[in-house]
């Protein structure tokens, strides 16, 4: 394990904050309370569900970093009760304790 | 619904709100805390990253470039690119927060996680944002990820692995159960897959910085070209 120079990494870290909060804010202090033209309205309306799986899929298809649509992917198979549990219940947190209890079954049962 | 309850209820309302993202933030946050721990951040700055950045997988990413060695101005710039979803964030939430002071805006601005703004999506469906409780949202999340930090930053060297209990898992299921609230129509759902399989056809290709900001933008720009065929008139 590397030694690393806690003063550095606080430097880095307020680098980060810098990095992290302008974008977060420009939008907020510049276009508040503007309407902003239909199209654009619309395209906004896709963001969540467009950036949720954007960052999902590469998650539970590439876990390792190379494509695994194997059953011995744990993740993928994870997902499957998530998504229904999710999807029929509507119950955010039984989505995650059933997604979080599967992959730790597969790991215990097959691992 | 919210009016059954008294004036003053925001921060009851706030936390049965916020009440999954804090049970998905904790695992998500303990498990940051054991990598941090494990890479040879001080307990001190893996605080500060939770308190000052508080941005999920902004962080796990400097947690790995650190422990590798990356320079300071690398893990800045990647930091920036990862979290340049947040201007979409902040854009789509803008129209609606015309009667905002600047200095409530700020403080929303620190608080915009993907999670986060989520929440603040979906309560935006059933009207107007209320400022107090949408802030008490805000920070509530943030408590339960610095929370969490804590605790794996403590666990830290006793835990090492997290795959066991399926800590590495909460941030995938959490973006399933986030993913089930917002796709409303067959174009949401059809936007979701475009963008989710056009993310991982550029990770698989290397380009791991850019990949979901470009797969946000793709997705989202084609349900709009396709919505403005479909219905023209509609908004």
């Amino acid at each position: 394990m590397a030694v690393l120079d806690q003063t550095d990494v606080f430097v880095t870290i307020a680098g980060m904050a810098l990095a992290t909060y302008l974008p977060r804010a420009a939008p907020l202090v510049f276009l508040s309370g503007r309407t902003l033209p239909p199209p654009v309205v619309r395209f906004l309306g896709f963001v969540p569900a467009a950036v949720l799986a954007a960052l999902l899929f590469p998650a539970v298809l590439a876990p390792g970093g190379g494509l695994d649509l194997s059953v011995g992917n744990e993740f993928l198979l994870g997902s499957v009760p998530a998504a229904l549990a999710a999807w029929r219940t509507g119950s955010f947190f039984g989505a995650v304790a059933v997604g979080m209890g599967t992959v730790a079954a597969l790991r215990f049962f097959a691992g | 619904m919210s009016a059954a309850h008294p004036a003053g209820g925001f921060i009851w309302r706030a936390a049965c709100r916020v009440a999954p993202v804090v049970l998905g933030y904790v695992p998500v946050g303990f498990a940051y805390g054991v990598l941090a721990k494990n890479a040879g951040l001080s307990t001190a700055n893996i605080l500060a990253m939770s308190v000052l950045v508080f941005a999920g997988s902004a962080q796990f990413i400097a947690v790995g470039l650190l422990a590798a060695g990356a320079s300071l101005a690398g893990i800045i710039l990647t930091t920036f690119v990862v979290n340049l979803r947040h201007l979409l964030f902040a854009a789509a939430l803008s129209p609606s927060l015309g009667s905002w002071r600047t200095r409530d805006l700020s403080l929303l601005a620190f608080e915009l996680t993907d999670e986060t703004f989520a929440l603040h999506a979906g309560a935006l469906r059933d009207g107007p944002l209320s400022r107090a409780e949408t802030l008490a949202v805000g920070i509530m999340a943030q408590a339960a990820w610095v929370f969490g930090s804590a605790l794996g930053a403590v666990a830290g060297a006793s835990v090492g692995d997290v795959r066991p209990i399926a800590l590495d898992f909460a941030l995938p299921a959490m973006f399933i159960a986030l993913l089930a609230g917002q796709v409303k129509s067959r174009t949401h759902l059809a936007v979701a897959l475009f963008s989710g399989i056009l993310s991982t056809a550029l990770v698989l290709s290397g380009v791991d910085r850019f990949g979901v900001l470009a797969a946000t933008l793709a997705g989202a720009a084609l349900g709009t070209l396709w919505q403005s065929l479909t219905k023209p008139t509609s908004s």
